[in-house]
């Protein structure tokens, strides 16, 4: 692990006319590091994702881009420093093929000529050391099943070879199987370098890959554990904020039940 | 009642597991659509395609040849040299602006002005070349020009503001022809000077018989030559490639029909040799099929159509899309109109009113471009403009009233839009659209 964090967030705030929906956030992302951003509903993941990758600029704080301070106004701004961001929604074009989809906005061209040969061969090259499967590059998004999108949307994040890649709730809408090989691939892309930010309601899943776990509880920091060290539970009581919540509640009602039994 | 709900899941699992287990797959996931090699295999894969909806052009071909056949078999007069050099004459004004219709639809949205952006391109022509006196080619450019900038204004009402693209061309298709009726003055048209560019739109005609063969050599060349160096580029690159019984087979399909349109245009009593309409209309359709296909603006064109959202994510700008589509829309209209003008002797207070904005999206439609955004292609304005255009000329040799053509002409647009939904609900339920 470098020592200078390849992305970190200093102190960013960011207001929404009355809601403050960040306040005073830190974050470090290092390069070949998962970090697993995690949290209640409401408490700011897509925000501040929203503000790594441009779509939200930060009112308060600073960005920092390898030790150097950054400004991060448009999604443009983002891309060009090396962030991707695969969103919970995929943004795929169904009417366009593998291939077109995975170079939407980045072509490889002559003047303005598309050089279809050379985006195949790289779109093959790239599925092929990420052990992506799927039928065929030249059949459109739409032929293919929810875990095959999935994989194809981080694909596409990594044709601009970014240095961080964000992805929102991979696996939310994923059967087991498609699961496990979105995790793998995320395993993958820790191994080639990329730094990544999870974010994920699954405990199982942040636990499975990620290295670190940054808690956010209302628009604030709470918390960022080693996961190698760290319980569940621990975890848990600082997403919901105490060690009394419903969910160690409801656990130490059923634990009470199997003594009872 | 168990029973009835069980057997068509048990169906739709036993023709998954069939599929592919024809295919030749062994390293690969055996879920994968495998194709074989050779012509079997291309076989396969168009049964696939037609069974989940991907129909294509297939429709309109279809059409096409019955429509020859019937009218043929009616009054034989139907394939002649005179009626083919017509329907070829008369398509190509409606059929450039049918070109420019098929980038909107590939937006998703529509363009109901085309119709009074010709008319007000045809008279800024008239007026600036006849009452002012401009240059013939200047009034000429004037005029596509003028229609390149209207449709520009659509498209910033309708990127920009954010007015849906129907309301702003509904609106511009009642503005553009009042201002129209108003540049065309009291007398209410201009003739065309003889003599003039625009008579020669639709009226000049390469009598020497090598312009027709010629163009159709070329034509079947270039497509063979595109063919083969692409083929061994990709194999090249190390990728699946056509193969040569493939290239050669469509070769071979393109070269019949190219001879034949020539043969007709050239040999038999009457022929006045290749229309320079014709030549025109092939032109704008082979350069747009190259922008739409092999440009970046083109796949933005797509991609836009197909999840604008997820194209301004990927960094497109969607406005500027937008409203470039909705410019070479107008440009074509105007272009269009021109020829018009031309058939018609000048231009009229009337001119591109009435069907013909109708025509002009119905051959698009037609011809396969879907209403629904983000799948069609450039020919189906081809296709499209022909099936009309051969059954109203089907009809006028039959001395069929103008109020029958109409009707059937409905008829045919309704049966094209039936396929587009259909092929659409198919494809999706193939899960491929």
């Amino acid at each position: 692990m470098s020592a200078t964090p390849v992305l970190a967030l200093r102190g960013v705030s960011k207001r929404f006319g009355a809601v403050q929906a960040l306040t005073d956030v830190d974050l470090e992302i290092h390069t070949g590091e998962v970090v697993a951003l995690v949290g209640d509903n409401g408490a700011g993941k897509s925000t501040l994702v929203k503000t790594i990758s441009g779509v939200h600029p930060i009112d308060e704080g600073a960005i920092e881009w390898e030790g150097r301070e950054v400004r991060i106004g448009r999604p443009h701004d983002a891309q060009n420093l090396g962030v991707a961001t695969v969103y919970q929604d995929l943004a795929l074009c169904d009417n366009l093929d593998v291939v077109a989809n995975l170079f939407l906005g980045s072509e490889l061209r002559t003047a303005s000529v598309l050089d279809e040969i050379a985006m195949e061969k790289r779109a093959r090259e790239l599925l092929d050391t990420l052990s992506i499967r799927i039928p065929s590059v030249r059949i459109p998004v739409a032929a293919l099943s929810g875990g095959q999108r999935q994989v194809v949307a981080i694909a596409r994040a990594l044709v601009g070879d970014p240095k961080v890649v964000i992805l929102d709730e991979p696996t939310a809408a994923l059967g087991v199987e498609q699961t496990a090989q979105v995790l793998d691939l995320v395993e993958r892309l820790r191994e080639r370098g990329h730094g990544v930010i999870l974010i994920s309601h699954n405990m199982a899943d942040v636990r499975a890959v990620a290295d670190r776990v940054a808690v956010l509880r209302l628009g604030r920091n709470n918390g960022v554990f080693d996961v190698a060290d760290t319980s569940p539970e621990e975890i848990i009581a600082a997403i919901t904020g105490a060690t009394d919540n419903a969910v160690t509640r409801r656990r130490a009602r059923t634990a009470t039940k199997e003594e009872a039994k | 009642m168990s029973d009835l709900a069980k057997t068509p899941l048990d169906k739709s699992a036993t023709a998954v597991d069939a599929e592919p287990s024809a295919a030749p797959a062994a390293a690969v996931d055996p879920r994968l659509l495998v194709r074989e090699q050779g012509f079997a295999g291309y076989w396969t894969e168009f049964l696939r395609k037609v069974r989940g909806g991907e129909l294509g052009s297939l429709p309109v071909v279809v059409g096409l040849i019955v429509i020859a056949l019937v009218f043929q078999f009616q009054n034989d007069k139907f394939l002649s040299a005179s009626s083919l050099a017509n329907i070829a004459v008369f398509t190509s004004g409606v059929g450039i602006m049918s070109v420019g219709i098929v980038f909107v639809l590939l937006l998703g949205e529509i363009d109901l002005s085309v119709g009074s952006v010709a008319g007000v391109g045809a008279a800024v022509w008239a007026v600036l070349s006849v009452n002012h006196g401009w240059g013939d080619w200047l009034s000429v450019v004037s005029a596509v020009v003028c229609g390149l900038v209207i449709g520009a204004v659509h498209g910033i009402f309708f990127a920009k503001v954010g007015v849906p693209a129907f309301v702003v061309t509904l609106a511009g298709f009642l503005g553009w022809s009042g201002l129209q009726i108003w540049l065309m003055g009291k007398e209410g048209s201009i003739n065309t000077p003889s003599g003039s560019v625009v008579e020669d739109l639709t009226t000049h005609f390469f009598a020497d018989k090598a312009a027709a063969y010629g163009l159709a050599f070329a034509a079947v060349l270039l497509y063979a030559g595109s063919q083969l160096l692409d083929a061994r580029r990709r194999k090249g690159a190390g990728l699946p490639s056509r193969p040569l019984s493939e290239i050669l087979l469509r070769t071979g399909v393109l070269a019949v029909l190219c001879f034949v349109v020539a043969y007709f245009l050239n040999e038999p009593d009457g022929a006045r040799g290749l229309p320079l309409a014709l030549v025109l209309f092939l032109a704008v359709l082979v350069l747009a099929d190259f922008v739409v296909r092999r440009t970046t603006f083109g796949r933005q064109v797509f991609a836009v159509g197909g999840n604008a959202e997820a194209a301004r994510r990927a960094g497109i700008n969607v406005d500027r899309v937008r409203i470039t589509v909705f410019a070479i829309s107008g440009m074509l209209a105007a272009f269009g109109g021109l020829f018009i003008a031309s058939l018609s002797g000048g231009a009229t207070k009337s001119l591109g009113g009435g069907n013909t904005l109708m025509i002009v999206i119905a051959a698009a439609v037609i011809g396969g471009t879907s209403l629904f955004g983000g799948r069609g292609k450039i020919w189906s304005a081809l296709l499209g403009m022909l099936v009309i255009q051969s059954i109203q000329q089907g009809l006028n040799l039959e001395g069929m009233a103008s109020e029958i053509q109409y009707m059937i002409t409905g008829a045919v647009l309704l049966a094209a839009v039936v396929i587009d939904s259909v092929s659409r609900r198919t494809q999706k339920s193939a899960g491929r659209a």
